[in-house]
Formats: C-alpha cells, structure tokens, sequence
C-alpha cells in the first residue's frame, strides 16, 4: 500500500445495535493498510464505533427500514471516515461531560459518544443533510499527527 | 452480534488482609450488558462489600454505554460507601477511562497482583 492514492471503502450496516462492530474491523483494516500506528487505530475504532451507534440510536432512531452508510476515504496522509443516516442532523453539540455533575446526579451517565469522537479523532464535523435527511458525521485521522 | 457480558464474582484478601470482592467481566461491555454489570454488582452483599474490584481482562470492547454502566456502578458504590477499583483495562481504554474522569473515582491498575498489593 506504498504510494497510496486515494481509495474509497463503502460499508452499509443495518440499524441494529452491535453492527458498529462491522465498522470498527471496517475501519481498523484500512488503517492498517495505511500504516498507522496501533494506538491511533484504537482512537479510530471507538471514534467510528460512537459515530455509528449515534446514527444506530439518534439519526435512524432504530428503524430497521433505514441503514448507516460508512465511506472510508484513504487519502496519502489521512484517512476520513463518513457515517451517514437518515436523521436530520444534530441541533447543538452536548456540552462535554462532567463527571461530578454525573456521579451527583445532575447530569445522565450517558452522552459521552460525541466527546469520545472529538477528543480520539484529529477533526470531527457534523452536518445536516440538506433535504432534512442523510446526515453525516465526517472524522479525519491523519497519518503523522504532528504535521500540519 | 455483540459479544455476551459474563461476569462472575471472587472473593480474595489482600496482602494487607483487607477482603475485597472481584467483579471479573467477559465480553463486549455496551448497552445491554446492564445485568452483567449493574446486576452482579448490585447482588453483591452491601454489608460486608467494602472494596470492589473491576477486573477487564477479558473485555475487548466498551462502547460510551458500557462506560455509562460503569459510572452507574461507581454512583451506587459511593453511595454504599464502598471504593472500587479497576484492573485489566487495555492501554486504549485506560486513555478512555482518564479522558471521562473515571480516574476521578476509581482507580485503575494495570494488573490485579498490583491492585491487591496497593490496597
């Protein structure tokens, strides 16, 4: 995979919690393929695995009529990575979890997805589909994190 | 096509002869791993339950509700009193647990000879 053009992988999953798995192994063996490094591959796996269990739960509300879409693009640098559904995209983002607020009560144990995605990934954009559908999240990993 | 959660329960002393229970989990840890997690915890005996032990070793994946489970857990065990600890976790998930805070209110270890021994 040295001099590496730009090659595009598509996964269609079912929405059905679990299949974010297929996604993961998806993602992770183009990673490899790229030559990333393990610890980055691991960053990508949950960033891809949050990014489809959001679409799974929250944009095609479990409806097992509808699919996730996942678009892996590998780009000589950078891989980018696209999970789309059939929601209407996120209001506002949430603000970052805080722990105390959540060991107190004050705030739902839950809702860490998008915080995880932000914080394994080097850019991480959500956009609502135009047409009120086929909202996506677009995540960029890139190859040597330190260049810019 | 989630991997089942088992867990089971050991009861071990600590070199320094504190009692502590071993929650040990198997499998993906995600939304429906709740009883599991949350169920073996809470048969636990709340009276004579003072340290709890997670122990990860055998888990390859958590997903954001697995780690919500986790923080459901570390909620009910302050309110018993008890402390809990963690162990087996991998390097990815250590970083995982850190960013969230989990850190905050469980402490991790990377084996568990050396929770035992810090305990």
């Amino acid at each position: 995979m040295s001099e590496l053009k730009t090659t595009t992988v598509e996964v269609r999953l079912p929405t059905r919690l679990g299949y974010e798995k297929v996604a993961m192994s998806t993602a992770s063996a183009v990673a490899k393929l790229m030559g990333f490094p393990e610890d980055r591959i691991e960053d990508l796996k949950t960033a891809v695995a949050e990014a489809c269990i959001n679409a799974i739960e929250h944009g095609n509300r479990l409806n097992e009529k509808l699919s996730v879409g996942v678009v892996l693009r590998a780009e000589p640098d950078a891989l980018e990575v696209k999970v789309i559904d059939d929601g209407t995209g996120i209001g506002k983002k949430p603000a970052k979890p805080d722990i105390d607020r959540k060991m107190h009560g004050e705030e739902d144990p839950r809702g860490m997805g998008m915080f995880l995605i932000q914080a394994l990934v080097d850019e991480a954009e959500w956009v609502s589909g135009l047409d009120g559908k086929s909202s996506y999240v677009r995540l960029l990993i890139k190859l040597d994190k330190d260049a810019e | 096509m989630q991997s089942e959660t088992k867990s089971r329960v050991d009861q071990l002393t600590t070199p320094a002869g504190h009692a502590v229970t071993i929650l040990r989990f198997e499998g993906d840890i995600a939304s429906t791993s709740k009883e599991a997690v949350l169920g073996a915890y809470q048969s636990l005996p709340k009276e004579t339950t003072k340290i709890v032990l997670l122990d990860f070793t055998g888990v390859d994946y958590i997903n954001s509700s697995g780690i919500a489970l986790v923080i459901q857990l570390l909620i009910e065990a302050a309110n018993t009193g008890q402390k809990v600890y963690c162990f087996g976790l991998s390097p990815h998930f250590t970083k995982v647990f850190t960013m969230v805070g989990i850190t905050k209110y469980a402490g991790l270890f990377p084996t568990q000879t050396e929770a035992l021994a810090a305990l």
